[in-house]
């Protein structure tokens, strides 16, 4: 099983998660952008952050043989802070990146005025810059939310096929696939989709543009969710070609839309005149262990 | 002050220069037209579009993985951006682009001062693209023997083979303080009952010779 996470916030994970990833199939990620639990209080911060998406997170990804990829963006909850709106202004020189894939996430979480004003320009910043929008569907009020976004999206300069709407569950999937775009459940204890509902939202609507994900992060989630969706799929009659679609193939159409994906996992990010730098991998023969702080 | 020549000065395979051999047709047109933005920034006061930019921060998408370097210290070699540009390129970078403007430092001769701000910061990281980057022939040529020191042992200490210091020789030859750091760092990893990088024996050596 070959398994593409297209929302995981790793960042927030330690090499333990990446080891066990990859030992369940998990060969790529993208890693949205946001809110880090404590809120930030200045547009550097987020600058720092975006740094990190580009630079140290895929290093480590690229460890364990993971291909990271990354979605930037203000988030829904701190477009409502003007200590944090000025990050807008910076969003344009990152969005250019090469590891980039979507502007994201962006969307709603208490359906302000402020969350409407950073939703519409930054819909028209992925649309200016060929990229595709990962768009969050709110926790609370959701239906209406959804409603909310699909207006928002419908207005905007982009393809409803550019956009991949979040947070899916029972309630909202109906509006968002009849809405044109992507379908993303996040697969997360508690608050999101388990395993089974999961496997009845795909039998009901088939497999045709939806992924996948665990959403996993600094809250109580798993990592190791799209891989257990997976197995749940196949215990339920559904074939590995099924699964390959909803955990790869869909995943990789809708972030290839960008130009920028790179799936050959580049030990070429640290290679010296052709010859890959062993990196401190675990078990690579004669290499100390990576230095952790 | 002479400075080893750079890795990527003469393709071998084209007549065009600063083409890196190998890439493929649609690739070398976008570069070659990339060069040609770059290198007329390089005769303008200014950039103003900072097109240049743009095209340093897309090559890799456009050039591939395994040529994204080369092509993008191609484009800083023809654009000679000074020092204040090439500081932000390398600040406002990705770790790719951090990692072409430190292989490039050997080729543009910054103003040590910032230019050694660049490779310090690069040896402060744990990225080891970086720190492999950072040891080229500007810091062989610049780089205070204290810091090179560190550098070469942060090397033993991340796995980066020791091949990617530049100057390598000529610098740790008959380095006693080089010697000394290196045999405690071997101390170290024999009393914790850990095998001692064969790297580690190799500058060892060369510390050794007169
Ligand atoms: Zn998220």
């Amino acid at each position: 099983m070959r398994i593409f996470d297209p929302h995981i916030h790793m960042t927030s994970r330690t090499t333990d998660d990446y080891e066990a990833m990859h030992a369940a199939g998990v060969r790529a990620v993208v890693e949205p952008s946001f809110w880090l639990g404590q809120p930030r209080t200045s547009p550097q911060s987020f600058t720092d952050y975006f740094d990190a998406l580009l630079g140290w997170e895929p290093f480590r990804a690229a460890q364990y043989g993971i291909a990271h990829h990354c979605t930037l963006a203000l988030n829904p909850k701190e477009a409502n802070d003007p200590r944090c709106t000025p990050v807008l202004a910076e969003l344009p020189r990152y969005l250019l990146k090469d590891q980039v894939v979507a502007v994201g996430e962006i969307g709603y979480d208490s359906m302000t005025p402020a969350e409407d004003a950073a939703l519409e320009a930054q819909l028209q910043l992925a649309a200016d810059h060929g990229l595709p929008a990962l768009v969050h569907t709110p926790h609370r009020d959701k239906l209406q939310g959804l409603r909310r976004t699909v207006q928002m999206v419908r207005a905007c300069a982009l393809d409803p096929e550019r956009v991949l709407l979040d947070h899916l569950n029972e309630t909202t999937v109906r509006e968002a696939k009849d809405s044109g775009a992507w379908l993303g459940f996040s697969v997360y204890p508690d608050t999101k989709m388990d395993e089974a509902r999961m496997v009845e939202v795909l039998r009901a609507y088939g497999p045709e543009k939806v992924l996948v994900n665990s959403a996993a992060d600094w809250g109580r989630s798993d990592p190791l969710k799209t891989a257990k969706v997976g197995e749940a799929m196949l215990r339920s009659g559904f074939g590995e070609d099924d699964v390959d679609l909803v955990l790869w193939r869909n995943p990789v159409a809708f972030y290839a839309q960008s130009g920028r994906l790179r799936l050959d996992t580049p030990a070429a990010g640290a290679t010296f005149e052709g010859n890959s730098i062993l990196r401190g991998t675990p078990g690579a023969p004669d290499v100390p262990a990576p230095v952790g702080s | 002050m002479t400075t080893v020549p750079a890795r990527h000065d003469t393709p071998a395979d084209t007549g065009a220069p600063g083409l890196p051999p190998g890439l493929d047709g649609p690739a070398r047109a976008w570069l070659a037209d990339a060069l040609t933005e770059a290198a007329r920034a390089a005769q303008a006061e200014a950039d103003p579009g900072g097109t240049w930019q743009i095209r340093f921060a897309e090559a890799g998408r456009r050039c591939g993985p395994g040529h994204a370097d080369a092509a993008r210290v191609e484009l800083l070699a023809a654009a000679r951006p000074g020092v204040a540009d090439l500081t932000a390129l390398y600040r406002q970078g990705t770790a790719a682009e951090r990692r072409a403007v430190l292989l490039a430092l050997g080729r543009l001769e910054p103003a040590a001062a910032e230019g050694l701000a660049l490779v310090e910061d690069a040896l402060r990281t744990n990225d080891t693209s970086l720190v492999a980057a950072a040891l080229g022939p500007y810091a062989a040529a610049h780089l205070p023997a204290h810091a090179w020191r560190h550098g070469v042992l942060k090397c033993l200490f991340t796995g980066v083979p020791v091949a990617a210091v530049a100057g390598l020789s000529a610098r740790a030859r008959g380095d006693g303080e080089l010697g000394r750091m290196l045999r405690a760092y071997a101390a170290e990893r024999t009393a914790a009952g850990r095998p001692v990088p064969h790297d580690l024996t190799r500058v060892l050596a060369l510390t050794e010779e007169p």
